[in-house]
């Protein structure tokens, strides 16, 4: 099996915009009544001519999510542990040429957000750390997730990318799974965007997954950026980024996070906006070509939004989070990475869920699963 | 009435807590279906909090709780949870789930085995899921299962019985109860399964994502009670013994 990057270089993505423009809604009408679509029907299902079908593609969305994954939503919370970054990125608060204060929490400033976190009821605990190696490289990590695994049921991790035996170690110690965005497929517009850092090295990045994989990690999250591109073509190289992984790493699970791009402080405007109607689309169109996938919603998107998104496709969100190092216990001391627009407390998305008749899960994991212990 | 180990049950029909919106709605439709076995997934339940919320709901003196090791990936894992659930649950039964590909959920049957003989061992009742494979089946009730649990089709497709054929063979052939599970999504399914000559069914999608939880949990119950019926009368109606009137060698007899 070739390697992604063969895979990607051959669909250039001015042969992917052109065959997004292509699709007829006769060719949507077709996909949309198949049994099981596959990665061709995905970029049917993105493509312009398939907008006018979004109530179809909600309703099937929401069926096929309901039969694969019940009346259950993921509750998780990123726990921000440095907001350190030796990478220009242009669009993050974390990035080195933004004059911010720095902060990289210590044992006991963990511990008072794992106190903090945990009064909140959450079980499923997201890591995430800038890219700053001597400050936060591969043992503090080990450490960290040392510290706070006796007390969450699931660790996840979303920070630099690193070696595969980094990984292995991680793994071993607890670690769960491992986030890790493209941010974008298009190798010239990434390099614009990430000028400077390890993060500048496009291949590195990309080939991620494919070492996490080796290592053997239970659950992959990929996506991109919105904002950055023509969020189609991105789309669609990120689904077939998931279909070659599924092939590949057939014991991982994976997961699928839509980022748009949200204010910061410095930071620019997305080139590319995409409508809350686009983002709705692209959510059931992964739905409907993957229905096993999970997909997953952050606080960036607004509570509107998430209060009618949940029906429609997504399996896990987070809550009540907070982007700053040290944030859940003190407030706003640094700087967050970017704004986040759903300020409930998890309690309250939590009843909204009930009140959508949907089961707010906490625990859906345990250390024990894993051969490791709590 | 069915026995698997020392137990008796009076219900045929299995059920799961996966899936439900709420655990009262959960709690109402496993009285609704009469389920005195009801699988609990380890990875759902806070093991080291007595007042868990799941557990709560499933108190009641009719139901007995199978905890499953769903999430697993190798013998090695299933044997410590379990461990854990024996420890956590105070129960020696375990629904032994080892599913590697975590799309389809298919059961791995080389570590399925492994693990089986590991936990007989140490003394639990292992009801394994797998594949329907015939020979499978036949290994795992030698290194000592209590029961087997064949699919019908890939966990939550709701797609019936696609293995039918093999199943059969598996009914035929063992020595220990066969407990149909996954991929029954309407009543038709579980009764389909029953009349074939399954000992038991268990169900969870189907009933949890039900529009009402209740009445399909009382459709399911009635559907696995009409298919044990049609069972047991029909076995005169299938047998391959002589009639006794035969018209085709009747001649012979007056030679
Ligand atoms: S996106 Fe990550 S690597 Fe880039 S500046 Fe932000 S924290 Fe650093």
């Amino acid at each position: 099996m070739s390697e992604f990057k063969d895979l990607l270089s051959q669909y250039p993505p001015e042969k992917v915009h052109q065959a997004l423009t292509n699709v007829t809604a006769t060719r949507v009408e077709q996909t949309l009544a198949k049994k099981e679509r596959d990665l061709e029907d995905f970029l049917v299902m993105i493509s312009p001519a398939a907008a006018p079908y979004l109530e179809v593609m909600a309703q099937k969305s929401r069926q096929l999510t309901l039969q694969r994954f019940g009346n259950n939503m993921q509750l998780f919370a990123p726990l921000y542990l440095s907001n350190e970054c030796q990478n220009i990125c242009t669009y993050c608060g974390f990035s080195l040429d933004n004059k911010i204060p720095r902060k990289t929490l210590s044992d006991k400033e963990i511990m008072k957000e794992v106190e903090v976190l945990k009064g909140m009821g959450f079980e499923h605990i997201l890591l995430v750390t800038g890219e700053a190696n001597r400050t936060v490289g591969v043992d503090y990590l080990a450490h960290a997730i040392q510290l706070i695994k006796p007390h969450f049921a699931n660790v996840s991790m979303e920070v630099q990318p690193l070696d595969q035996d980094e990984y292995e170690r991680l793994i071993s110690s607890g670690l769960h799974s491992v986030l890790v965005y493209q941010e974008t497929y298009y190798r010239e517009t990434y390099k614009i965007h990430h000028p400077k850092g390890k993060k500048s090295n496009f291949d590195y990045r990309l080939e991620t997954p494919d070492r996490l994989g080796r290592a053997g990690i239970h659950k992959i999250g990929i996506g991109s950026l919105i904002g950055l591109e023509d969020w189609r073509v991105d789309s669609f190289y990120t689904a077939m980024h998931l279909r070659y992984l599924e092939k590949k790493y057939w014991q991982t699970k994976y997961a699928i996070s839509f980022p748009r791009l949200r204010p910061f402080s410095g930071g620019q405007e997305p080139k590319v906006a995409m409508s809350d109607r686009e983002l709705v689309q692209l959510i059931c169109a992964y739905r409907l070509m993957d229905p096993d996938v999970e997909l997953s919603l952050s606080t960036r998107e607004t509570e509107h939004f998430r209060n009618h998104v949940i029906k429609l496709g997504i399996t896990s969100m987070s809550a009540g989070s907070k982007t700053n190092p040290g944030g859940y216990a003190a407030g706003k001391e640094s700087l967050e990475q970017f704004e986040i627009s759903d300020e409930r407390s998890p309690r309250k998305v939590a009843d909204l869920l009930e009140r959508n008749g949907y089961q707010p899960v906490w625990k859906d994991w345990d250390p024990i699963l894993q051969g490791t212990f709590g | 009435m069915l026995t698997i180990a020392n137990k008796t049950f009076t219900s045929r029909l299995f059920t799961g807590t996966g899936k439900f919106p709420t655990y009262q709605s959960m709690q109402d439709s496993l009285e609704a279906s009469g389920s005195e076995l009801v699988t609990v997934a380890l990875r759902r339940v806070n093991v080291k909090d007595k007042d868990d919320d799941m557990l709560a709901h499933l108190s009641h003196p009719r139901i007995n709780l199978l905890p499953n090791t769903s999430g697993v990936r190798t013998a090695k894992e299933a044997v410590f949870a379990a461990q854990l659930a024996r420890e956590a649950l105070e129960t020696q039964w375990v629904k032994l789930e080892i599913h590697p590909d975590p799309k389809y959920l298919l059961p791995d049957p080389i570590e399925t085995l492994k693990a089986t003989e590991e936990l007989v061992k140490e003394g639990f009742v292992v009801l394994p899921y797998v594949h329907a494979d015939p020979v499978l089946c036949k290994r795992l009730e030698e290194a000592g299962a209590a029961a087997v649990m064949p699919l019908g089709s890939p966990i939550g497709s709701n797609n019936g019985l696609k293995t039918l054929d093999f199943l059969k063979i598996i009914i035929e052939q063992s020595n220990v109860p066969v407990v149909i599970d996954a991929g029954l999504g309407v009543p038709s399914h579980a009764a389909q399964a029953m009349e074939i000559g399954a000992d038991a069914v268990l169900v969870n999608t189907a009933i949890a994502v039900a529009q009402n939880p209740v009445e399909m949990a009382k459709a399911f119950k009635m559907a696995v009670e009409a298919g044990r019926m049609a069972y047991a009368c029909g076995k005169g109606a299938i047998s391959t013994q002589a009639n006794p009137s035969s018209p085709l060698t009747e001649f012979l007899s007056y030679e």
